[in-house]
């Protein structure tokens, strides 16, 4: 790769140039030169809703959420952006055909992905947390508390949390089946429902009727 | 590339040998087309950058948990789409027609007809850009890049076979290496 390999020098030539005239920086008016300032970064301007730059939102999957909040909060590029010469100007190369269809694949993808996200809500909604009493030996016990990761909660921030509240250790573990939950060091479960309930911190946003207290008890001997 | 990338798939987060790092910096300077200045002020000598490793060799470079170039094996290395668009004329320019654009955003590589159309854009033949090259690809009428590639045969080719996969897409707007802000 001849070419490749020639820019490669050049590039090199140029910053050894730039390292040999430390001095020059300041005082440099010659256009050429590179220029001793950083280059400034171009300001991009980036959905709220679907993360692209606000030109790419119609080829998204949420079209018509993100025309609002451009609208909303960015009057000026919904102009540039949705007004109708700007949209004939869109046109330009494309048949009428072909715009037709894209429109409709975006309507059916737009319909898509609300169904999807409906389908994922509902599914966190409805996604069980349970409370665990362990027993560690006759009086002392742990409280394993899982499912919250569902809820978009940092797991690590809620034992910290815990731990706080309660004053004693608690942390995130792996249970058996391989899932993290976090454990708490003495009975603690009535007080961690009530937390759960009033949405104490960061533990906000769990509907209390999907919490599930259970008792777990060691098997050892017949005594018991 | 990039189409998925799920958190399983990181191996671990190391900070990287200041003696990489001057040797990375080096080539960056001779791969894009970037003044040392303006990388500094995307990536300070003083922040030290944390090395990514994926699966399957993939590295990704980050500044403050910000990911800011990737890397393939020893391949070239290839700004993120975010940086990409702060400085759009660190890599050599391809667009591509309209039609194309929501295949490049379903991940499809770039055919030739697609970058040699009306719509599309190659550069000239002065400056024509030879095989495996790492390029930014715009989109007709649209202002930002929208993807990085890698041209798999000359510009001049493309215009001479125009068939074929032209630009091959590393990375794309709205992937998961678009979706992670931070690592």
């Amino acid at each position: 790769m001849p070419a490749k390999k020639n820019r490669d020098k050049k590039a090199a030539a140029a910053a050894a140039a730039e390292a040999e005239t430390p001095a020059a920086e300041s005082t440099t008016t010659e256009p050429q030169q590179p220029a001793a300032e950083p280059r400034p970064p171009v300001q991009v301007l980036y959905c709220g809703v679907c993360t692209f730059p606000p030109e790419y939102c119609e080829f998204g999957s949420s079209l018509k959420r993100c025309k609002t909040w451009l609208e909303e909060n960015h009057p000026s590029m919904f102009e540039k952006y949705y007004s109708d010469e700007a949209l004939q100007n869109k046109l330009g190369t494309l048949s009428v055909e072909a715009q037709q269809k894209l429109e409709k694949d975006t309507a059916k993808k737009e319909a898509k992905a609300e169904a999807k996200a409906d389908a994922a809500l509902k599914k966190k909604m409805a996604s069980p947390i349970t409370i665990k009493r362990i027993e560690r030996n006759k009086r002392k016990h742990v409280t394993a508390i899982h499912g919250l990761e569902a809820f978009d909660i940092d797991l690590k921030k809620a034992a910290k949390q815990f731990a706080s509240k309660f004053a004693t250790g608690a942390s995130v573990t792996k249970n058996p089946q391989g899932q993290d939950e976090i454990v708490i060091q003495g009975d603690v479960s009535d007080e961690v429902l009530e937390m759960i309930e009033e949405g104490v911190g960061i533990l906000k946003g769990i509907p209390a009727d999907n919490v599930e207290i259970k008792e777990d008890k060691k098997k050892k001997g017949g005594d018991d | 590339m990039f189409k998925k990338l799920p958190s399983t798939d990181i191996a671990g987060q190391t900070p990287v040998k200041s003696s990489v790092q001057r040797s990375i910096r080096a080539s960056v300077l001779s791969q894009w087309k970037i003044e040392p200045e303006t990388l500094e002020a995307i990536w300070p000598k003083k922040e030290g950058l944390v090395h990514v490793k994926c699966r399957e060799h993939l590295s990704i470079y980050t500044v403050k948990g910000e990911p800011l170039l990737f890397q393939h094996f020893d391949g070239p290395l290839y700004p993120t789409l975010r940086v990409l668009h702060k400085y759009p004329y660190i890599l050599p320019m391809v667009k591509v027609d309209r039609g194309a654009i929501r295949f490049l955003l379903a991940g499809a590589h770039m055919m030739c007809p697609g970058l040699t159309s009306k719509g599309g854009y190659l550069p000239p033949p002065e400056e024509a850009v030879p095989a495996e090259t790492p390029v930014a690809i715009f989109a007709e009428g649209k202002e930002h890049a929208i993807g990085v590639g890698i041209t798999k045969m000359g510009t001049e080719e493309m215009r001479k076979i125009n068939k074929d996969v032209g630009v091959e897409t590393i990375t794309y707007l709205g992937d998961d290496l678009w979706a992670v802000q931070s690592l």
